[in-house]
C-alpha cells in the first residue's frame, strides 16, 4: 500500500470515531437537537441547503481573497518603503503593530458608518486584518539580505533597480509567503467576524458569518453547523493555495518548500 | 608580464582607515602592486587586512591618503576587478551557470555572449555537468567553484580574495590552492590575497605582506622566491620550508608588537 493511501486511511479513521463520539454524547446525555444536532442532521443540513451554503461561501470567499489580494500589493507596496531607511521604520513600524493588535470587532461598526454595510465594507475588514504580517515579513526580507551580496552587486556598478529586482526582492519571496499564510488565515477570519457586523446590505443574503448569524438566532443549529463546515472548507482552502503556490514558486531553492514534499 | 608596466595595479599613498567612533583601523600606509603579482596580506585578526581589501574595491573610502586602481580611482576601476569572499555568496534562486552569468548581466553584457562565456567558465573550473543544478544542492567546494567563475567571468585583471578558502578543510584548500594559480597562469590577473595562513600565503604568492594588528599597519614585506610555475611537490621542498619558517618568524613578531 503507498504510503499517502495511509494517511488518508489514517484520518478518515479519526474522523469516523469523532462523529461516533459526537453521537453518543447526544445518545447518553441526551441532548437537545437545537443545543447539538446529530450528524446526521448536518449531514442532512448540508444536502438540502448546499445552493445556500455555496452562495455564502463564493460571497466570504470573494471578500477574503479580495482583501488578502489587496493587503499582498499594499503590504509589498509599503515594505518597499520601509526598506529605505531605518529612520522610516523606527517612525512608522509601531503603527503597522497597531493596525495588528487593533481588535477588529472594535472598528467593524466605524467602518459600516463609513464604507456602509455589504461586500466592500468586509472585504476591507479581510484586508485590514491581513496586512500587517505580510509589510513584517516582506519588510524584513528586503533588509535581511547578506551584506557581501550587496558588495558584489555593488562590484559590478548595478543600479538601484538592478539591486531590487535581482538582489532585494528574490531574497524577500520566501518571506513574503510566510507572510501570506499567515494572512491568508487571517483574511477569512476578517471576512467572517467582518460580515457579522457588516454582513449585506440585503436581508438573508450574505457570506458564511452573515449566515451563521442568521441561523444562530433562527435556532437553526444543524444549518449553523452545516456553514461551520462550509467555514473550515473555505479556511483550509486558502492555506492549501497559498501552499501551492509556495511550493510552486520555491520548491528549487528554498528549504521552507521543501516540507511539503510527501516523505 | 615581460616589460615593466608604466601604471602599477594598485598604489596605496598614506592610506589610513578610522571608524566613525575615532578608533584607527589601519595606521597610514604606502603600498605599491605591480600588474602580475600575486600579494598576499597575511596577518592576525585586527590587522586590517580585509578593510585594506575593502578600500581597494572601493567598497569603503580611506580617512586619509589616496588609493589608485590601473591609475584610476577604486570606483572607475570596478570593471577591471573581482571580488570573491570568504562564502560563496551564491543567489539561492539561480542555477549555476545563472550564478556564473549574474557579473555579466549586471555590466549589460548580451545574453547569448554571457551564456557563451559562463560556459567556458564552467569548463575552466571542472563544473559543467552541474550547470542545471541549484546551490542548496552543492557541496562547499563546488559552491566556491561556482563564486571563482563567476568572479573571473568578468575578465578582471585584478582579482580580490577575502581568505577565500577558510572555511574548507586542509586538503580541499591544497587543492583549490593549485587550482587558483592554473587559472591565473591561463588568465593572466594580478591578485591580492587574503589569508591567515603561511603556508598558504608562501604557496600562493610572488609577495607576501605581513601587516601587525591594532591598529594595522604593514610589519614586514617578503618576496617569495620559488618558481613561478608551482605544482603540489614545491609544498615538500626545503625552500618552501624555510620560506615558510621566515613568513611565521615574522608574524610572530607582528603578533607580539
Amino acid at each position: 500500500m503507498k504510503r499517502w493511501m495511509l494517511h488518508v486511511a489514517n484520518a478518515t479513521a479519526v474522523f469516523v470515531a469523532l462523529l461516533a463520539l459526537w453521537q453518543a454524547i447526544i445518545w447518553v446525555f441526551h441532548v437537545a437537537p437545537y443545543m447539538l444536532p446529530p450528524p446526521l442532521a448536518v449531514a442532512k443540513a448540508l444536502g438540502l441547503r448546499l445552493p445556500l451554503l455555496l452562495n455564502a461561501f463564493a460571497i466570504t470567499a470573494q471578500e477574503a481573497g479580495g482583501g488578502l489580494i489587496a493587503s499582498i500589493l499594499a503590504g509589498i507596496a509599503i515594505a518597499l518603503i520601509f526598506a529605505q531607511s531605518r529612520w522610516l521604520r523606527r517612525m512608522l513600524f509601531p503603527y503597522t503593530l497597531l493596525l495588528q493588535t487593533v481588535p477588529i470587532i472594535a472598528i467593524s461598526p466605524l467602518i459600516l458608518m463609513w464604507v456602509g454595510a455589504g461586500m466592500p465594507a468586509v472585504t476591507l475588514i479581510a484586508f485590514i486584518i491581513s496586512l500587517a504580517p505580510i509589510i513584517a515579513n516582506v519588510t524584513q526580507g528586503l533588509i535581511s539580505v547578506d551584506e557581501n551580496l550587496v558588495h558584489l552587486f555593488l562590484m559590478h556598478n548595478a543600479s538601484p533597480a538592478q539591486l531590487l529586482f535581482k538582489l532585494r526582492l528574490p531574497h524577500a519571496v520566501p518571506s513574503l509567503f510566510v507572510g501570506i499564510r499567515i494572512a491568508s488565515g487571517l483574511a477569512v477570519i476578517g471576512a467572517i467576524t467582518g460580515e457579522l457586523y457588516a454582513g449585506s446590505s440585503r436581508v438573508g443574503e450574505g457570506g458564511l458569518g452573515y449566515s451563521i448569524l442568521y441561523a444562530s438566532t433562527q435556532l437553526q443549529t444543524d444549518y449553523l453547523f452545516a456553514l461551520v463546515a462550509t467555514a473550515t472548507v473555505l479556511g483550509f482552502g486558502f492555506v492549501f493555495l497559498v501552499m501551492l503556490f509556495e511550493w510552486y514558486f520555491l520548491h528549487r531553492w528554498h528549504e521552507s518548500a521543501r516540507e511539503f514534499e510527501v516523505d | 608580464m615581460s616589460s615593466a608596466p608604466a601604471v602599477p595595479m594598485i598604489q596605496l599613498a598614506g592610506v589610513s582607515k578610522q571608524f566613525g567612533n575615532g578608533q584607527a583601523v589601519l595606521n597610514p600606509l604606502d603600498l605599491e602592486i605591480e600588474k602580475g603579482e600575486f600579494v598576499t596580506l597575511l596577518g592576525p585578526s585586527g590587522c586590517g587586512k580585509s578593510t585594506l581589501l575593502k578600500l581597494i574595491a572601493g567598497l569603503t573610502s580611506p580617512s586619509s591618503g589616496t588609493i589608485r586602481v590601473d591609475g584610476l580611482t577604486p570606483k572607475n576601476a570596478r570593471e577591471e576587478l573581482s571580488f570573491i569572499f570568504q562564502d560563496p555568496t551564491l543567489l539561492p534562486w539561480r542555477n549555476v551557470l545563472q550564478n556564473v552569468c549574474l557579473g555579466l548581466e549586471l555590466e549589460d553584457v548580451a545574453r547569448d555572449r554571457r551564456l557563451k562565456k559562463a560556459g567556458e567558465l564552467l569548463e575552466l573550473v571542472r563544473l559543467e555537468h552541474v550547470s542545471t543544478a541549484y546551490p542548496r544542492e552543492l557541496s562547499g567546494g563546488m559552491k566556491m567553484r561556482v563564486s571563482i567563475a563567476r568572479a573571473l567571468a568578468t575578465n578582471p585583471r585584478l582579482l580580490l580574495m577575502d581568505e577565500p578558502f577558510a572555511a574548507l578543510d586542509e586538503m580541499s584548500r591544497d587543492r583549490f590552492n593549485e587550482e587558483i594559480l592554473r587559472l591565473r597562469e591561463e588568465q593572466k590577473w594580478t591578485a591580492v590575497f587574503v589569508t591567515h595562513s603561511v603556508a598558504e600565503a608562501v604557496f600562493l604568492s610572488t609577495r607576501i605582506v605581513v601587516l601587525a594588528p591594532n591598529p594595522g599597519r604593514i610589519h614586514a614585506i617578503f618576496p617569495v622566491e620559488l618558481p613561478s610555475l608551482r605544482a603540489a611537490t614545491l609544498r615538500t621542498t626545503p625552500e618552501f620550508d624555510q620560506m615558510a619558517a621566515k613568513v611565521s618568524r615574522s608574524l610572530r613578531g607582528a603578533i607580539a608588537g
